[in-house]
């Protein structure tokens, strides 16, 4: 980034004070610089998926990039068919395509119901990968990374603080007597896996903060070295 | 046909790929990536589609001249010249062929000098909303509320050059109540330990919640609230 009192500099100090002028009140310049960071995050996001996703992934797989430009990339299906005769295993993209474009009918009030078919696919394939993924590396890696010799004070700490934490967890049986004194120990580590989170939340936010503080006097006004 | 259709499409779909893990031939070796892909392109039309509702949406407040219109115009022109700038390349060096984010781009300018400073304020805003939250939740009202402060708090202290110079006096024998080794015990081993809980916690609850989406128990994402119909 250019240093400086340049025309771009100026924007994006501009918005940067818009932004934090909501401290004061909410005002037409936050109003203005938040509408124009909906519609040009959108935006931004939008192009992004497109060369990442559709283009490669899809355009570019079926051949559908090489029959409408002159693009130097591999061939794709079509262009393996009209080559070599043969049906490549790419055209099954095509299903990503058509439930995809599938999704657009929720546009069309009386075919709106048909959208339903690529939102299943989508929440069948993240339950699909979610039950097996999940498992085997959230589930079963933490409980084994849990099963420590309780050699040390640090290892006896985290033993008793995973299993209390997920005996709060556990609503099948009420939190009475031994379940009860153990939920109430898993709560002081939540309590403080919380703390932790916030700090973490807290230092994050600010350096952000700084940052654009630093943008605005340093490199806008070039007020410090 | 309604219902049933998007059921047995989940069904079908969430077995295969539970099933392919206990196979690692082909063609199930591949499925999960495969189906991963699939699901990267579907979700572009689901942004395609959330791009043309913010247009419809504000297209009809500028229309019908609700209040605060004009924002309206601010958040369409942004959305549009982001992606005309972006789809076409426009200023690429390259032209179309080049990196999108090559510098000299409109795309990469407009990313730079507009969408990052956007971003990055008003995520620093947080930082105030978090302070002044922190203000009425940091009132030490009960044993578990003053945990959760003194932990954030020697987070925050060891995180930072002051928490040093807090406690650099300590003798060795009490370097760990140096707040920055404080600090580290604390994210390393309690910390650690409710990380873990929670961790566990949200893996049995998105277990159950896939394995009641594949055999069609939850069915709120097809609308209507779970009705059964």
């Amino acid at each position: 980034m250019e240093t400086g009192f340049t025309l771009s500099n100026t924007i994006a100090a501009i918005l940067t004070i818009g932004i934090i002028s909501f401290l004061w009140k909410d005002n037409p310049l936050y109003k203005l610089c938040e509408s124009l960071f909906v519609g040009v995050s959108a935006g931004y996001w939008f192009v992004s998926l497109y060369y990442q996703n559709l283009l490669p992934k899809l355009f570019d797989t079926l051949g559908l990039t090489q029959l409408f430009t002159s693009a130097d990339i591999e061939p794709g299906a079509i262009q393996i068919l009209i080559n070599e005769g043969r049906v490549d295993n790419s055209f099954l993209y095509l299903i990503a395509g058509i439930l995809g474009a599938l999704m657009l009918t929720r546009l069309i009030p009386n075919l709106g119901w048909i959208s339903r078919w690529p939102l299943a696919f989508i929440v069948g394939t993240t339950s699909g990968l979610y039950f097996t993924t999940y498992f085997q590396s959230n589930a079963m890696a933490q409980l084994r990374s849990t099963i420590l010799p309780l050699d040390s004070i640090g290892n006896v700490v985290i033993v008793i603080g995973t299993v209390c934490g997920l005996v709060y967890f556990y609503f099948s049986k009420e939190h009475k007597g031994v379940m009860g004194g153990a939920a109430r120990v898993g709560v002081w580590f939540l309590m403080i896996t919380f703390g932790a989170s916030f700090g973490y939340t807290v230092m994050s936010r600010m350096s952000l903060l700084i940052g654009r503080f630093d943008f605005i006097f340093s490199t806008w006004l070039g007020l410090t070295g | 046909m309604r219902r049933q259709v998007p059921l047995a499409i989940t069904f079908i779909v969430g077995w295969t790929l539970i099933i392919a893990v206990f196979i690692p031939h082909p063609p199930f070796g591949q499925l999960g990536e495969n189906f991963t892909t699939y699901f990267d392109i579907i979700a572009v039309f689901a942004f395609i589609l959330g791009g043309g509702n913010l247009i419809r949406v504000h297209g009809n407040k500028v229309y019908k001249k609700r209040q605060d219109w004009p924002y309206s115009i601010v958040t369409i022109l942004g959305f549009v010249v982001v992606l005309i700038a972006g789809l076409f390349k426009i200023g690429n060096p390259d032209g179309l062929s080049g990196d999108l984010t090559q510098p000299g781009s409109l795309f990469q300018d407009l990313y730079t000098y507009i969408f990052a400073p956007l971003q990055a304020t008003m995520f620093s805003l947080l930082a105030f909303f978090v302070a002044s939250a922190s203000y009425r939740a940091f009132r030490a009202k009960n044993k578990e509320a003053t945990v959760l402060l003194v932990a954030a708090f020697i987070i925050l202290l060891g995180r930072t050059p002051i928490g040093g110079y807090l406690t650099f006096w300590l003798p060795e024998s009490l370097s760990f109540f140096h707040i920055p080794n404080l600090a580290y015990w604390i994210m390393t081993i309690p910390n650690l330990a409710g990380q873990r809980a929670i961790l566990i916690g949200i893996s049995l609850g998105v277990i159950a919640m896939s394995l009641r989406l594949i055999l069609g128990i939850e069915r709120s994402y097809l609308g209507g609230e779970g009705e059964r119909s």
